[in-house]
């Protein structure tokens, strides 16, 4: 259980993190999304006591970070896996850090198990891994104490679709353990599929919130059919707001509402779903543009 | 320790400690880890076996190119401390920096948020292998003297009275306490042991200069003021001398660089 009330740090004239609250339950996945320099990675640092807070507070497990005895044991956290020495082993990595925690050292042969690392790869020092392989031994890093919580910082990054598949699985599996997740990402689709609850971000503070069906359900549905005119003007005398695109029509309703449209128009449709990763990709876009790095289209 | 986190199914597999049942981490484990991780690679370690080589380099010296009269235990060991008076700073200094100049705080702080403790136990980690560094000295410094009994053929002179003794153990353990003070101040390793190195430079420069600075040096210059511990001589006014400078150039620094790791933001 991660909480954050209130959480601002400020440099001089720059917000970085602007008064940002949320909550993390047990059991649940957490996407903190934004775009780059939001705060995402400032957060993290405060959330685990590497950056003093401006003002606010963060708990996790109901204490602050540093009112854990032996964090690594209830929290795992991986906020930059780049950020390890070159010429130490994966596995003498690991052993540091199962020493440093009291684990077993087993436990270190465990975790590069979980994570898919091969005893060849951990004899191997870091400065020759791949971004992959350094992930995944930041990964194990974080789950050598056997956490409840889990705190990473762009996990995905650099994971190829494999690796990405992966990781979703073994991040569900742990949420559905039992397991708190809080992960941030620039990876829309990939965040989308894994997490719960979505906390966007833009310059340092919260511009959405909310559980994943509540933040894409207002994208609407997307529908193709045989006559997409007339499924149209169905739609419109229903009252349903319409779009078309090149790519069909979008709809501000439900995939139900839209098809028993259909049904009562006796439409033949090709293609009904949530409008979903178009949605949050829109939805991120239009939120952080004010904050985006990209020239403005005149 | 429990099982394996269970991939398979999505039953829950093991129960996890308690917060309250879960201890602190003691800080002998602390110590343990990071002179483990001051020779775990190959940089760290090769640092300590150089310097260990270099002190038989100079007792090697004297071995073959001294006079007989110099082939003693006493020459050779206090041969070994002009190396070491610069090298044993850098021991120090890289214990102290090592942490910044590879970014791997993020996991150091992570797993014990409590800085003061790894601070602490940076120190001690550092002056235990100075003291490995010493120890070195003290067994490069006995073989040359058997040696010189073997092929120089002198009489072995093993005589250095205990004062001398710990004397030449506090003085070099100076120095590492003196470079783990220079890198907490300044975090950055080659500023770190420029600086160090050029201490000693400066202050030679700067005694020479005039009466009054030279007079001066006598209470600040660290590497004046552990002479006479070396020797064993050390009078109440030169306790005085050396706990000035130490205050100096290791109290002061090693305070800044308390408090730089203790509020630093850790990136």
């Amino acid at each position: 259980m991660i909480t954050v009330e209130n959480l601002t740090k400020r440099y001089g004239q720059f917000t970085a993190v602007d008064d940002i609250s949320f909550e993390v339950q047990p059991g649940s996945v957490v996407g903190f999304l934004g775009p780059n320099g939001a705060g995402k990675s400032t957060a993290m640092r405060m959330m685990t006591g590497l950056t003093p807070p401006t003002s606010g507070r963060s708990t996790i497990l109901g204490r602050d970070y540093h009112a854990l005895p032996n964090p690594a044991r209830h929290v795992g956290v991986m906020l930059d896996a780049a950020a390890q020495h070159p010429g130490r082993t994966g596995k003498e990595v690991l052993h540091l850090v199962g020493m440093t925690i009291g684990a077993p050292k087993s436990r270190v042969d465990q975790a590069m198990d979980m994570v898919g690392l091969t005893p060849a790869e951990a004899k191997r020092r870091v400065r020759n891994y791949s971004l992959g392989m350094r992930q995944r031994l930041g990964l194990a890093g974080a789950l050598m104490g056997d956490p409840q919580v889990l705190i990473l910082d762009e996990p995905a990054n650099g994971l190829d679709p494999q690796g990405i598949h992966w990781m979703r699985q073994l991040l569900r599996a742990y949420a559905d353990q039992g397991g708190t997740v809080l992960l941030s990402s620039h990876l829309l689709h990939e965040v989308q599929i894994i997490a719960d609850e979505l906390v966007m971000i833009g310059r340092g503070r919260i511009v959405a919130q909310g559980s994943k069906a509540e933040l894409l359900g207002a994208g609407g549905t997307r529908v193709h059919s045989l006559d997409n005119d007339a499924l149209a003007n169905a739609l419109q005398a229903k009252g349903f707001e319409v779009s078309g695109d090149r790519s069909g029509i979008l709809v501000q309703a439900s995939p139900e509402e839209v098809g028993r449209a259909a049904l009562d128009a006796q439409i033949v449709l090709t293609e009904l779903h949530t409008a979903g990763s178009e949605g949050l990709e829109q939805l991120f876009l239009s939120l952080t543009a004010a904050d985006s790095r990209e020239p403005q289209a005149a | 320790m429990t099982a394996v986190l269970d991939r398979e199914t999505a039953h829950p597999t093991h129960e996890r400690p308690a917060l309250g049942e879960v201890k602190g981490i003691p800080f002998t484990r602390l110590v343990r880890v990071e002179l483990r991780k001051m020779t775990d690679t190959r940089a760290g370690r090769w640092m300590l076996i150089v310097m260990a080589a270099i002190s038989l380099l100079v007792v090697s010296i004297n071995l073959i190119w001294g006079s007989n009269a110099d082939q003693t235990f006493g020459t050779f060991l206090g041969l070994t401390s002009f190396p070491l008076m610069i090298l044993l700073p850098i021991v120090g200094i890289m214990a102290a920096t090592a942490e910044w100049s590879q970014r791997t705080g993020l996991v150091t702080f992570t797993l014990e948020p409590r800085r003061g403790r790894v601070l602490a136990a940076k120190n001690v980690a550092g002056v235990l292998l100075g003291l490995g560094v010493i120890a070195a000295a003290f067994v490069a410094a006995a073989l040359a003297q058997l040696l010189a009994v073997w092929f120089n053929g002198v009489d072995a002179d093993w005589s250095m009275p205990w004062k001398v003794v710990l004397g030449f153990v506090v003085a070099m353990t100076v120095f590492v306490i003196q470079g783990l003070a220079f890198g907490f101040a300044l975090l950055i390793t080659p500023l770190a042991i420029v600086a160090s190195i050029l201490l000693p430079t400066i202050w030679s420069i700067v005694a020479g200069i005039s009466e009054r600075l030279n007079s001066i040096g006598a209470w600040l210059d660290l590497n004046r003021t552990v002479e006479p511990l070396m020797s064993g001589t050390m009078t109440g006014e030169q306790w005085a001398h050396l706990g000035t400078s130490s205050l100096v150039w290791i109290g002061i620094p090693m305070l800044i660089g308390a408090w730089r790791v203790l509020t630093r933001e850790v990136k």
